[in-house]
Order: C-alpha cells, then structure tokens, then sequence
C-alpha cells in the first residue's frame, strides 16, 4: 500500500476514579475485580468532555504532528458509540473546530469498539484510491455501564485519531485485512441508556475468536508471525482479554505492554486500540512493525499491520504523548463525583 | 437650556410584594410624588426598567404606565439601561423639561423582580452583560464583580474586613430609613461569614432581589419658584458616560470608566470638586462596587476606596457620607427604580427631611447609578437653592 | 436559552478562536468589530488567537445561573492570552481553591453549556492549567 499515517494524537481526560471507589458502592470485592478484570482505574469525562471534545483535541494533536494544512484533509471520520446527538454529526463539528470545512467528507461511523478501527480504514482506503489527500479517522468513546454492572469498573472516556496520506508517512500501513460475523454478545437498543452484554458469551465465542481470527489471517495474509513484529495492540475491554489474546497468538509481555492502557485506562471503546497504537507510535523506532487489532462486538475486528518509517522520530515530541496524559497528574474522584458527571443522579426535570 | 428643579419625590415600602402588580406599586409612588410636587397634571413621563419582559412578561410599559396615570394620551417612555435604568431615565425626563420641550414631567422607575424564581432573576439579571462572550460561560453578576473584586484586593490589597465595612455601614443607614427592604443591622462577623455566592463576594456583600418604584416631579426652576413652598432643590448637572459591556475589554478591572467619565462631567456642570460634595449615593450592587465607584467619583484615590469604608470616612458623619439610604444593599434593589430612589433621597436630605439619617448641612448631593459592570453611568449633582 | 443560530454564529470564534486585527494599529478584537476603537479604522485581518495566557482575575461560581448547576462549585476567569487580548472563560480540570492570579493556561475544546436534554448542545473552549 502507498498510503499511511501521516500524524496521530490521543486525548486522555484527567479524572480518574478507582477501582475500589465503584466496589464499595455495590458491595464488590475490589481485589477480586482488579485481579480477575487487571483493572485498577479508569478515566472519567468531566460533563463538559465528550466525544467531540476529545476528537477535536487529539485531532489538534494529529494535525500538528501531520504538519499539514486542515484545509487539505478531505474527510473525517469518527467512530464512536457515543456520538453526543442521535442525530446530528459529530464530524462537522470537529471539521469545523480544526478548520476543514466546507471542502470535506464527513461520517460517523458506530461499532460498538470498533467504530474507531473502521474509521481508521475508511479513511486509509480513500486515501489510497487517490480520492483525496489526506484523511483524518479517529475513534472516541465516553461510555457508560450500568450502576453495578462489571462493564462499570471499565466503561471509560478517551480518543485517538490519525491523519492518512501518501507523503511523509510516518508508519506505512502493510496489510489490512477484516474479519465480522453476526455474534449479539453486546448492544444497546434506542433509546436505551445502558448497553447490555450476554455475560460470559462476551469472551469465547465474541472477543477471543473474532480477534484471533482476524490476526491470524492478517499475519497468514502476510507471510508474518508473531516474532515479525516489535509491537501489537488488541482491544482492551479490560486488562485480561488482551493479554490472554497476546499470549494465544505467540506474542510476548515486552511487545504488547506499551499499547496495554486498560489497567489505569479502562475501556475506551471506539478509542481503545487506537489509543494503544497511539501510545506505541509514541515510542516506536523506524523500521519497527506493528500489529493491530479492534474489536466491536456484534461482532467484528480489524486487523492492520503498520511499519514505523525514518519521519517516527521526528514527531513524536510534536504534540502531548498518550501515556504521558494518562499518568501525569491524574484527579481522581470519589463515586458520587463520578455518577453527579456521568448523570447517574435523577433530579428535577426543568 | 433651562434650571430645573425637582418639586415632588414619591417611593413605597420595597421588598417582596406579593400581593402587589407592577401596576400598583409604580401608579403608588408617581403618585405620591405628584402629591408632594402639588401639581395637578403631567405633560410628560420616563419609566427607567430593566426587564419588564423577563421579570414579568410585560412590555411597552411607556404607554402602559402612562395610562395607568389617568393623565390624559401624555407621552410615555420607557428608558433602559441594565441597572442604570432608573437614573437615565431621570436624565431623560431632566433633559425634556431643560431643552423646553415639556414643562411638568414625571422621572420614574420599576421593577417587580419577585414573580419569576431565583435562576430566571439571575439570567434576567446576566442579560446587563455580554451575553455571548461572558454569560455564555456560565458568569454571573455576583461572579462579574467577584472578579473585580479579587483583582482589586490583588492590586491594592484591599482586604474581607474592608469590604464587609461596606455592608455594615449601608445596613446601619438603611436601619434609619423606613422603606428599606433588609432594615437590619449586620456585624462583620455576619458578613464575612455568610454563605459563598461566587468568591470571594457572600451573600450580605450583595443587594437583593426586591419589588419596588420610585418617582419624582421636575419643572422649570422659575416656574418652582412661584408653585412650590418646600425648600427648592435643583439639578446642577446630568451626566452620562459608556464602557464596553464586557468587562475583560476594560483597559482596567479595577477600574470604572464610565462612572469617571460621567462624573468629570458632572463636576464641570455644577462647578464643583469632590470636596464639595456633601454626599452621594451610589450604586452599591455589591460591596466592591461602591468601594471602586467612591474611587471613581474622586473621593478617594484609586485603591483607597476599601480603607475608606473601614476608617469610617464614608459613614453618616465621616468626611463624605455614602448612601445615607442604606443603599441598594440594606434599602433594596428593584433595578430600574433604584436610580430614581437615589434622586429621592437627595432630595429628601437638601430639603433636610431624613430624620436619623440626616446629613448635617447638606448642601449638595451627588447620585451615581451604573448599568451592568458599569458599561453605562448616570451621575447626577443636585443642589439646594 | 440558546437557540440555534445565535449559537452557530459564532462558531468561527468558539470553535478556531478567530478575531479582527486592524489592519492600521495592530489592536486585535474578539470578537470581531467593524470599526477599531483605538484608530476608527475599518479594515481589518482575520488571526487566530494566542492559546495560552496567564490568569487575570478569577471567581468561583457557587450560585449558577440555570444550565450551570452540575457544574458548581466551578472557576470563570479573565484570562490575558499572550497576544495581549484579554477573554472571560471557565477555568476546568483544576482545583478551584488553589487557583491563583498569574497561574498560566492553555485552551481546550468543551462543551460550554446546552440548551436542557433536547436542545442545542453549545461547544467552545475552557481553559485548563499549562503545566
Ligand atoms: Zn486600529
């Protein structure tokens, strides 16, 4: 393939609320959670954070590192499952807070996690059939689990987003490949404010064969193995299926860990591997092959294979690094900050 | 131009009258004061509101009140300028009867706040300010000059105790004045320990929300002179200034240009310092306020205001009295009315007719009503003849 | 409340900071004028704001006014950003009781406030601290 990511960028908000916070409320046993779930916080969007907050600003993040003129960007797409209207896009108003209207293409994709991943794609592939310049994906999630679900002690807010094009790469995309299949292991109705899973359906029959089905293929695809590749990144709906899925494909602790945000990040859904691929490029050295892969429940993962190019280090001192946001001066918060900003409290009706 | 004097003054009891319309409570005191002015009709009359639309859904009270005054088709105005309604509306009905253009006109002003809850007053209220570029971002009024506030303490070292002293002295005067909304005495303790509003301003640092009006009868000063047998008081000057509306575009926070500039005016109207002032009431919306506004009128240099108030220099008594009334903060604030009230009390301390309250050998009284953070300024000097 | 177009107005100054410079003496407006209150000019230059300055002035909100009241207790400051022009904004992701006149900011993208659970929802930026 000719074309790649020219500039990426993550937005991590600050608060964060604890593990044992959320099991003391419901009467959980933290550390049976933490050990079984390798979760130990979150990240909590603050009323004034949402999907189109955070895409704007690890947009800023992307576009500052692509050294490109927003003008020049033909289409953006935001996958999220927590796009803040029903109806009414979020990409207009990130293409207009970063200045690339009116000449543009917009949509916003849902995927349960891995709208992101498929914005990603979407954006890559136009790029590559000369359609455009370039391309902004991003994946951007603030969702929420119902009060005393497990899907509470990870439902987390985070973006990540990737400018495509064909000049001045900074990781080349080698293969891409899509594997989906029609599983309801996780879904949330209209107008519904929770989602419901299918328990431990989730993980057998959703989680593990989607995404190790897809990065079989990819690396049989490609002629690759685990030992090929310095980096991979997998969905992270908690700290322990990724891990597990990293371990059933060959790949060792050192090559996943950079990319392992959910212990402190929880799940960011739409956000999630891209926000891991994120944290790696801000480390990766040229030459260094990534592998990638989303998954979105319903049920579907997107595989990419990346190779960081000699222009990695130029920019990844260019704009604030994903781990750097997520450890560095975290605000944590107790349960009743965190359900007051999630609107967890019922209260007067204007 | 012609003098003019000001015959007839009339004002209610304020506070929270339920049982009271706008209609009854303005039609009560313009009536009072064409009592006290002993006139028999009006040719003309302003009404200074703030908010008819948002604190009671009414508009085009111009015509409304005018009818209400049984009086004839006479012309009726409505005047607005945020806070300072009230006091242009005076400068309207001051500048109709100097140019010749009417004889006997009625200044009035009203506000009924009470019939909406406390979130629509505050939004009514916010609307004195930039709507879009600072209410926008969820500012207040108390936040607006909480942060002149801070910047004041931050520049001069303007203290908590200097501020409370404010509202301590307006909440003694206003214990002398009949018609006051909060007549009580407060201490320092109360105030500094009252509840946050936005800080570092409490709630006794601010005025209330208050129903009320208050009216006054201007003529001719000739014309006063054969009609009238009460001591004479007439309108030295009348002056109006503008600022930006948001306060961020101030050249300085800590400043009130409007109210400067209105009163330099003011002072080469009448021909008079600040020294010969013998007393002024001014628009004391917050404690802040009339600590820069004393500054701006040059009582005292800038960032002297607030050791002033604690010296006791602005007391009944002290080397300038301030807002012997008690103020907007004891007597009460019904917004479009409050800088007719001031005008009231001038009058009622030239003709020495305060009681408790009265400052001695009132010669000469100055009025200061702002609208908003003080984007507009009404001051106004009258004097006994 | 805010309807629809007063909102989307001002888009260009909420969401890229866009202000009128004069084109004669230098002074920037935001938001944009017609007329320069420093030389009565009447040209000007599109520019984008500086996004980061130093806190002028600063109150904590307690009482807010309705669409607010989540938010409380909550910092609304004047903040000089470095090119000069000074702008009222919320000031977030902070501890409000150890914000200090001089503390340096960086703007952020948020969402400011929304028209109830059906209307509007109205973007623009808040500040945060610059580290
Ligand atoms: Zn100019």
């Amino acid at each position: 393939m000719d074309s790649g990511i020219i500039g990426y960028g993550a937005y991590v908000p600050r608060h964060r609320i604890k593990v044992e916070q959320i099991a003391r409320v419901w009467g959980a046993d933290a550390p049976s959670y933490k050990r079984g779930l390798m979760l130990r916080e979150k990240s909590v969007p603050t009323p004034d954070q949402d999907t189109i907050t955070m895409s704007v600003e690890a947009s800023r993040h992307a576009i500052r590192r692509a050294g490109i003129d927003a003008q020049k960007i033909g289409a953006i797409y935001i996958g999220s499952e927590s796009h803040p209207y029903a109806v009414k896009p979020s990409g207009t108003t990130v293409a207009e807070a970063i200045g690339a209207t009116p000449d543009i293409h917009c949509a916003d994709f849902e995927f349960a996690c891995k709208a992101g991943s498929e914005g990603m794609f979407v954006a890559m592939s136009l790029v590559e059939a000369n359609q455009m310049e370039y391309a902004l994906g991003i994946g951007a999630d603030t969702s929420q689990g119902a009060p005393g679900d497990a899907l509470e002690y990870s439902a987390s807010a985070g973006a990540a987003a990737f400018v495509f094009g064909k000049e001045k790469r900074i990781a080349e995309c080698e293969h891409t490949y899509s594997f989906m299949t029609d599983t309801p292991d996780f879904w949330r109705r209209e107008y519904q404010f929770y989602p419901r899973h299918a328990g431990r359906f989730t993980g057998e029959p959703a989680y593990f064969k989607h995404v190790l089905s897809c990065a079989k293929k990819i690396m049989e695809r490609s002629g690759t193995t685990a030992k090929d590749f310095r980096w991979a990144v997998f969905h992270q709906p908690n700290g322990k299926f990724p891990m597990r899925a990293a371990k059933k494909l060959g790949f060792e602790k050192e090559q996943v860990e950079q990319g392992w945000l959910s212990p402190t990040l929880g799940n960011t859904y739409s956000g999630s591997s891209p926000m891991g691929l994120s944290a790696i490029l801000d480390v990766a050295s040229p030459g260094d092959r990534i592998l990638m892969v989303s998954y979105g429940s319903g049920a579907g993962s997107d595989g990419f294979i990346w190779k960081a190019t000699d222009r990695i280090k130029e920019v990844q001192g260019l704009a604030p690094q994903t781990r750097e946001q997520l450890e560095n001066d975290p605000i944590y918060i107790d349960y009743g900050t965190y359900a007051k900003f999630r609107g967890k409290i019922r209260k007067l009706a204007n | 131009m012609r003098d003019v004097a000001v015959i007839g003054i009339g004002m209610n009891r304020w506070g929270e009258l339920w049982e009271k319309s706008h209609r009854q409570i303005w039609t009560e005191a313009a009536l009072e004061a064409i009592d006290d002015a002993g006139v028999d009709h009006v040719d003309a009359m302003f009404v200074g509101c703030m908010s008819g639309g948002l604190f009671m859904g009414q508009e085009h009270l111009g015509a409304m009140l005018a009818d209400q005054l049984g009086m004839g088709p006479i012309p009726g105005t409505r005047v607005e300028s945020a806070c300072a309604s009230g006091g242009l509306a005076f400068r309207q009905a001051y500048l109709s009867v100097a140019s010749g253009m009417h004889d006997i006109v009625l200044a009035s002003g009203l506000e009924k706040m009470t019939d909406v809850d406390g979130g629509a007053a505050t939004y009514a209220l916010s609307t004195a300010a930039d709507q879009e570029y600072e209410c926008f971002h969820g500012i207040t009024f108390p936040g607006l000059y909480a942060m002149m506030a801070r910047a004041h303490m931050a520049k001069y070292g303007t203290t908590e105790e200097q501020l409370a002293a404010v509202a301590v002295k307006n909440h003694e005067n206003g214990s002398k004045n009949p018609l006051a909304q909060f007549p009580m005495k407060v201490t320092a303790e109360q105030v500094m320990n009252s509840v946050l509003v936005a800080d570092p301003l409490r709630i006794l640092h601010c005025s209330p929300i208050t129903d009320g009006a208050a009216a006054g009868i201007l003529v001719p000063l000739d014309m006063a002179k054969k009609m009238s047998d009460k001591p004479l008081v007439k309108v030295a000057a009348s002056a109006q200034a503008s600022d930006s509306i948001a306060l961020h575009d101030r050249e300085e926070i800590t400043w009130i240009g409007s109210t400067a500039k209105a009163a330099e005016d003011a002072y080469k109207q009448a021909g008079c310092t600040p020294k010969e002032i013998s007393f002024c009431e001014v628009h004391d919306c917050f404690t802040i306020a009339e600590i820069m506004v004393t500054e701006a009128l040059g009582f005292f240099d800038r960032g002297q205001g607030g050791k002033a108030a604690e010296s006791g220099e602005t007391a009944l008594g002290g080397t300038i009295p301030i807002n012997p009334s008690g103020g907007l903060k004891s007597k009460g604030h019904p917004v479009g009315a409050t800088g007719v009230a001031q005008i009231r009390e001038l009058v009622m301390q030239l003709r020495g007719e305060c009681g408790e309250r009265q400052v001695k050998d009132a010669v000469r009284g100055m009025s200061q009503n702002m609208g908003g953070t003080g984007a507009s300024t009404a001051v106004h000097i009258l004097e006994r003849v | 409340m805010i309807g629809s177009s007063r909102y989307w107005r001002e888009v260009p100054q909420r969401y890229r900071y866009e202000a009128a410079k004069c084109t004669k003496c230098g002074k920037i407006f935001f938001p944009p004028r017609l007329v320069c209150n420093g030389c009565r000019s009447r040209e000007f230059e599109t520019v984008t704001l500086a996004q980061e300055g130093v806190l002028e002035t600063f109150t904590v909100i307690r009482v807010a006014p309705t669409g607010f009241g989540d938010e409380t207790p909550y910092a609304v400051g004047i903040i000089k950003l470095d090119d000069g022009v000074r702008i009222t904004s919320q000031v977030v992701d902070c501890d409000v009781e150890k914000l200090n006149i001089g503390d340096r900011l960086r703007l952020e993208f948020r969402k400011v406030q929304e028209d109830g659970e059906s209307g509007v929802i109205c973007y623009g930026y808040k500040f945060v601290p610059a580290n």
